[in-house]
């Protein structure tokens, strides 16, 4: 017999994985002392957050001012070595919050807020009840009743042209809106740039490219100076209304350039398995080339809504009050100036911002892992 | 485990009846052309109900490309192709009444990972034929059942190995209840463990007197359930015959060559 038979005359268990030691100074080890190199950058960033912690809490916790219980306003924060001037925010939230939004009709606002809430929890929490039933009422009753609080005039609300709306309550509007309508665009742009079509094609391409091209500060100025130049003597369409349709023209040729991106993941068989079943292709492009294709993507989606977010305060330069530019105007208002108000109101404005940002970021990283099926192995 | 082969089936040829009437494809000298390139050439082909056809062939002869023209997934320039009783033309209509008849199975079997198992059976019947959510589901379990696989219905096609996406795929065919069915080299992706569980559920499907065209390797297969086997090369039918005496006395000689290459 030879000798290289070999048969196996037992099947070997699986063995339990060698048990994994832990401790303090094992972790320390590993991660923070693991070699020369890696011990200076450990000692080179404890140095870092020495020199920049204690300042840090000094400007904003040590020596900022919360409160203002002799009623002196900016006074309170006028003296040397003074850190954030927390009661400017505080004294001004009404405008930072709601703009110049007239006091006896702030409950509009609010109540346009808990509706927004009562109906986006059921729609972006997965497993919740009600969901579609509230996905159809953001997306097409709530606009109306969202405009019919904030502008009034009928219903016996008193009417605010949009010239008082501000704040963070514009922030959110322009961004909800440019976000919802963008979307969609975003989707047919980028199924236009695919058409076999020349004419379609065409208008799609150059639509993006066009858009895409042109820095979105001189989109504002346009729709702000250019536009009434083009429309009907005596019809000067509202500010606001401009600069939300400039904001979503420019960010659906984004959006449209990201969802190109998802399509040209998707392989050819896809389309070949659902045109064999016979699905028609605006079928087979709703129920399984987008949901794929959009699921691919979601990182370049939310990008393109964060960068959306933030480049709302860019209406400023039109003369809209946003989230920031109330911030900037509370620091500046001559009640309310110190030496610090400037530096609080950006941080203020900047943490607000951030918070909103972080919020679609982990969200989306969230529906990521819940949509994962498994097929990246 | 089962460790025999497709190649290994021992010819036991069911009782399957052919129509000798009724006739389910008719190709006439079709012809196609990638760019310049020729790729079919001269197509002369007719299907009878119930006939089940192996088209053999060295690598680029174009036995996918004349099977993918069969459902118009290509399209081809001159000649007839009438499936069904309809003539596929750029008729988009035309097109999808064919499709809807003729079920295709693939290499890489283009599951939608998107959707679970039993959503990738239903999705068809619902939003093709129009069938109400609780019936399709019912549909598509008796399929599953019939490819030994019910109990994967809740999984995304990620998570089956690929034998059983490959059974998932031709029980998603099998839904849309089509009178046709084309096979595009359906175990050539696959581990040889997992070869045979999907021929298995072919034959069972020849057996129930489906009309079927395979392009395959699998010339076990093509023995124990094929009633002719057609061989391309360049385009070309080259030579057409029953099993037995394709395999046992080849005419042609690229015939010749191409099984000395494969039966070893």
């Amino acid at each position: 017999m030879s000798d290289l038979l070999f048969v196996r005359d037992h099947i070997q268990p699986p063995l339990p994985a060698p048990h994994r030691t832990s401790g303090v100074v094992l972790w320390l080890r590993t991660n923070l002392f693991s070699s020369v190199p890696s011990t200076i950058v450990t000692i080179l960033a404890v140095l870092f957050l020495y020199w920049i912690i204690p300042p840090l809490y000094g400007f904003l916790i040590g020596d900022a001012v919360f409160s203002d219980p002799e009623g002196l306003r900016g006074e309170a924060c006028r003296f040397e070595g003074v850190g954030a001037c927390w009661v400017m925010i505080q004294g001004r939230w009404n405008t930072i919050i709601y703009g110049f939004f007239p006091n006896s009709e702030l409950w509009r606002i609010n109540l346009m807020f808990v509706i927004a809430i009562v109906l986006l929890v059921p729609m972006l929490v997965p497993k919740a009840p009600f969901g579609r039933t509230a996905a159809l009422l953001f997306f097409l009753v709530f606009p109306v009743v969202a405009f019919i609080l904030m502008s009034g005039g009928i219903l016996g609300l008193r009417q605010v042209p949009t010239a008082q709306w501000g704040g963070l309550t514009l922030t959110l509007i322009i961004s909800v809106i440019g976000i919802t309508v963008s979307m969609p665009l975003g989707i047919f742009l980028a199924l236009g740039r695919q058409s076999k079509l020349p004419i379609i094609k065409g208008f799609c391409v150059g639509f993006i490219e066009v858009w895409r091209a042109v820095p979105l500060i001189t989109v504002l100025f346009m729709a702000s100076v250019m536009f009434p130049l083009f429309t009907p003597q005596g019809v000067t369409p509202d500010t606001l209304l401009r600069a939300i349709i400039g904001i979503v023209l420019f960010e659906s040729a984004y959006m449209a350039e990201v969802v190109r991106g998802g399509l040209q993941a998707i392989p050819r068989g896809q389309f070949e398995a659902s045109s064999a079943l016979g699905l028609s292709k605006v079928k087979t492009m709703v129920f399984v080339v987008l949901p794929q294709a959009l699921k691919h993507v979601i990182p370049g989606i939310v990008n393109t809504f964060i960068a959306l977010f933030k480049d709302t305060s860019l209406v400023t330069i039109i003369g809209l009050f946003e989230l920031l530019n109330t911030v900037r105007s509370a620091a500046r208002d001559v009640n309310w100036s110190s030496p610090t108000s400037d530096i609080t109101g950006y941080v203020f404005a900047g943490f607000m911002f951030w918070i909103f940002c972080f919020g679609m970021s982990r969200y989306s990283i969230y529906m990521e892992g819940r949509l994962h099926t498994g097929h990246k192995r | 485990m089962q460790t025999q082969t497709a190649t290994d089936h021992t010819p036991s040829r069911p009782k399957m009846s052919v129509s000798t009437t009724d006739v389910a494809i008719e190709i006439r000298s079709m012809n196609k052309w990638y760019g310049d390139f020729h790729v079919l050439r001269d197509i002369d082909l007719k299907v009878m109900r119930g006939e089940r056809i192996v088209i053999a062939g060295p690598s680029g002869s174009g036995k996918s490309t004349l099977i993918r023209c069969i459902n118009r997934l290509e399209e081809h320039q001159t000649g007839d192709i009438i499936v069904n009783g309809v003539e596929l033309t750029s008729d988009l209509r035309r097109i999808d009444e064919v499709r809807r008849d003729v079920g295709m199975v693939f290499q890489h079997f283009n599951l939608f990972p998107h959707l679970t198992i039993l959503q990738n059976l239903t999705l068809a019947p619902i939003w093709v034929r129009g069938i109400p959510k609780a019936e399709a589901e019912e549909l598509a379990m008796k399929y599953l059942e019939r490819v030994k696989i019910p109990e994967q219905a809740a999984k995304f096609p990620g998570q089956l190995s690929g034998g059983q996406q490959q059974r998932v795929a031709i029980a998603r065919s099998l839904c849309m209840n089509p009178e046709i069915m084309l096979f595009d080299e359906p175990t050539s992706a696959l581990d040889p463990e997992m070869i045979k569980e999907v021929l298995d559920v072919m034959v069972q499907l020849a057996e129930d007197g489906m009309t079927m065209l395979c392009v395959t390797h699998e010339m076990g297969f093509a023995r124990q359930v094929a009633n002719r086997v057609i061989f391309m090369d360049q385009g070309q039918i080259i030579e057409q015959n029953e099993p037995e005496a394709f395999f046992s006395n080849p005419q042609h000689e690229r015939t010749k060559l191409f099984l000395s290459q494969i039966l070893h």
